[in-house]
């Protein structure tokens, strides 16, 4: 389908045109290679955010406390809540004159923010949205990988006079690593792939600005019916995650310090 | 001295909860104001500075979402359409898994991590064009078919590895005692992954019932899904806030009211892959 030129609303049939979608997205189309752009982006802001809070969470959180089963499922609650409905909760909270966030801003004296009303500020609202949503399985993740770590390094460093940040750095981390991995690696893939909320909170604007891969497919598809090429769009976004996966694998496999 | 120390771990303790509230702040307040939002009446919800704590409750937003709207028809499709995925999904998805581990399939177990890789958009396209071709566009078919998409790889993957752990010698037995092989499969293994068949049931029906993506294309006007009647709310509620805040609020409700009573299972769900390698 890819190879071929296919209006769903004309009346000629799809045409076969070789590479010719192919050789329009990666030469001829700016708007296509400005949203790869800004899906990469998105995707390591996120992701990088979920990461360090994430990993920051589950090292204070690993230690026995009451209260651990409230904040199990506090964790839980954003990651099953339906994305289109706490997108629109966002857009409530984020309208610049009427909205919590910009009060809460105020309150702490800050300047307000149009958050996803400008095209500066969209695309870091937008990955907020996420950040809030999915550090919480970085945590879980990391979590129980330090719940399963052994006792004795961590004996033998403190008997050699070894600091808490040097313990972290040289025991605690290259241990918790493969799960760590694991927890970026899927992250990464369904950050490449977010949707729904960007569709709810901005369909891709204020011009374009916050217009990921995933929201011009769709448009290219459904508005314009224009199917051969947003599958050859599908087809790169697909190489891109893939491509994404294997580098994050290949890192685990090779670096393992 | 001991003095001195108690009131050291006191601060430290303090300290400890501080940070813990600072952390977890953020997730309780959106679906706090969320609920909030919802209960205040129209001139409240837009008011500046809003209310945190004190204000009027009014159920005018909840109203409205069941007159304005075929809410419950709503609600009944997003159950169907969650329910028989989830089902069906199983019925494939658990034979599949127990054969993969059983006789280590493990090129279906990459082909099955490669379908949760691809973007859930690419198959869209495709999916278009076959349901209208076979005029199943806006059945609970198309729907249920596609939404298995995301669901099968999630169950067949947490499956695996819950599989892997069944002694084999459990079911060298059965065999031996003249068990067939899908005797053992019901009869040894199944019940010995309860927990885990719990889990990605679980994770498979909320993932079902938040597709927003395949639905907004394939549901048409008798079997819109709640994330897609919230979001042709949208544009026709720009300003009415109490009634957004409902809507999300109902659509959000029954998925934490699981969560809240399967947070073990769905923990072990989101993390399994992840931990156990």
């Amino acid at each position: 389908m890819s190879l071929q030129e296919w209006f769903v609303s004309s009346l000629t049939p799809p045409r076969f045109i070789g590479s010719a979608n192919y050789s329009k997205i990666l030469f001829g189309d700016p708007r296509f290679r400005e949203a790869v752009a800004r899906t990469v982006y998105f995707t390591v802001l996120a992701v990088a955010a979920e990461t360090i809070l994430g990993l920051a969470m589950a090292l204070l959180f690993n230690r026995e406390f009451w209260g651990r089963g409230v904040l199990r499922t506090l964790a839980i609650l954003p990651m099953v809540a339906t994305p289109t409905a706490i997108g629109l909760v966002f857009v409530m909270m984020y309208h610049p004159t009427l909205g919590v966030a910009n009060y809460l801003l105020s309150v702490v004296g800050l300047s307000p923010f149009r958050w996803t009303y400008s095209s500066q500020t969209a695309l870091y609202a937008l990955a907020l949205v996420d950040v809030w949503q999915w550090t919480p399985l970085i945590m879980l993740i990391a979590l129980a990988g330090l719940a399963s770590l052994p006792r004795e390094p961590y004996e033998a460093a403190h008997i050699d006079g070894a600091s808490t940040l040097a313990a972290f750095w040289h025991i605690t981390l290259p241990l918790l690593r493969p799960a760590l991995v694991v927890a970026v690696l899927f992250r990464a893939i369904d950050a490449l792939k977010t949707f729904d909320i960007i569709f709810i909170m901005t369909q891709g604007g204020p011009a374009n600005s916050s217009e990921t891969v995933n929201i011009l497919l769709f448009n290219q598809a459904f508005s314009y019916f224009n199917l051969g090429y947003a599958s050859s769009m599908a087809v790169a976004l697909f190489a891109v995650v893939l491509g994404a996966s294997l580098i994050l694998i290949k890192v685990r496999r090779t670096a393992s310090w | 001295m001991v003095r001195r120390g108690g009131v050291r771990r006191w601060l430290s303790t303090v300290g400890f909860y501080g940070l813990a509230v600072m952390f977890m702040l953020p997730t309780v307040f959106v679906f706090y104001w969320m609920i909030t939002l919802s209960l205040k009446p129209q001139v409240e919800a837009t008011a500046y500075p809003p209310s945190f704590v004190r204000f009027s409750v009014s159920m005018a937003g909840y109203r409205e979402v069941f007159t304005k709207y075929p809410f419950l028809l709503y609600t009944w499709n997003s159950l169907v359409v969650a329910a028989g995925c989830t089902a069906l999904g199983l019925a494939v998805g658990l034979p599949a898994a127990y054969s993969i581990a059983r006789w280590r399939q493990q090129r279906l177990a990459l082909a099955i991590l490669v379908a949760r890789i691809i973007p859930g958009i690419a198959y869209l396209i495709p999916w278009y064009i076959f349901f209208r071709r076979l005029r199943m566009v806006d059945t609970y078919g198309a729907l249920i078919l596609t939404h298995l998409i995301v669901g099968l790889p999630i169950i067949i993957w947490v499956m695996i590895s819950f599989f892997e752990d069944v002694p084999a010698d459990l079911e060298d037995a059965g065999l031996i005692d003249g068990c067939s092989y899908f005797g053992v499969f019901w009869r040894v293994a199944l019940p010995l992954v309860k927990p885990g068949i719990v889990a990605t049931a679980i994770l498979s029906f909320v993932f079902s019932w938040n597709n927003f993506l395949f639905s907004v294309i394939l549901a048409g006007r008798e079997t819109r899904t709640l994330p897609i009647a919230v979001y042709t709310m949208i544009s026709y509620e720009e300003i009415n806030w109490g009634t957004l805040a409902a809507a999300a609020t109902l659509i959000t409700l029954p998925v934490l009211l699981v969560a809240l009573v399967a947070q073990r299972h769905i923990v072990t769900g989101l993390t399994f892959g992840a931990v156990k390698q």
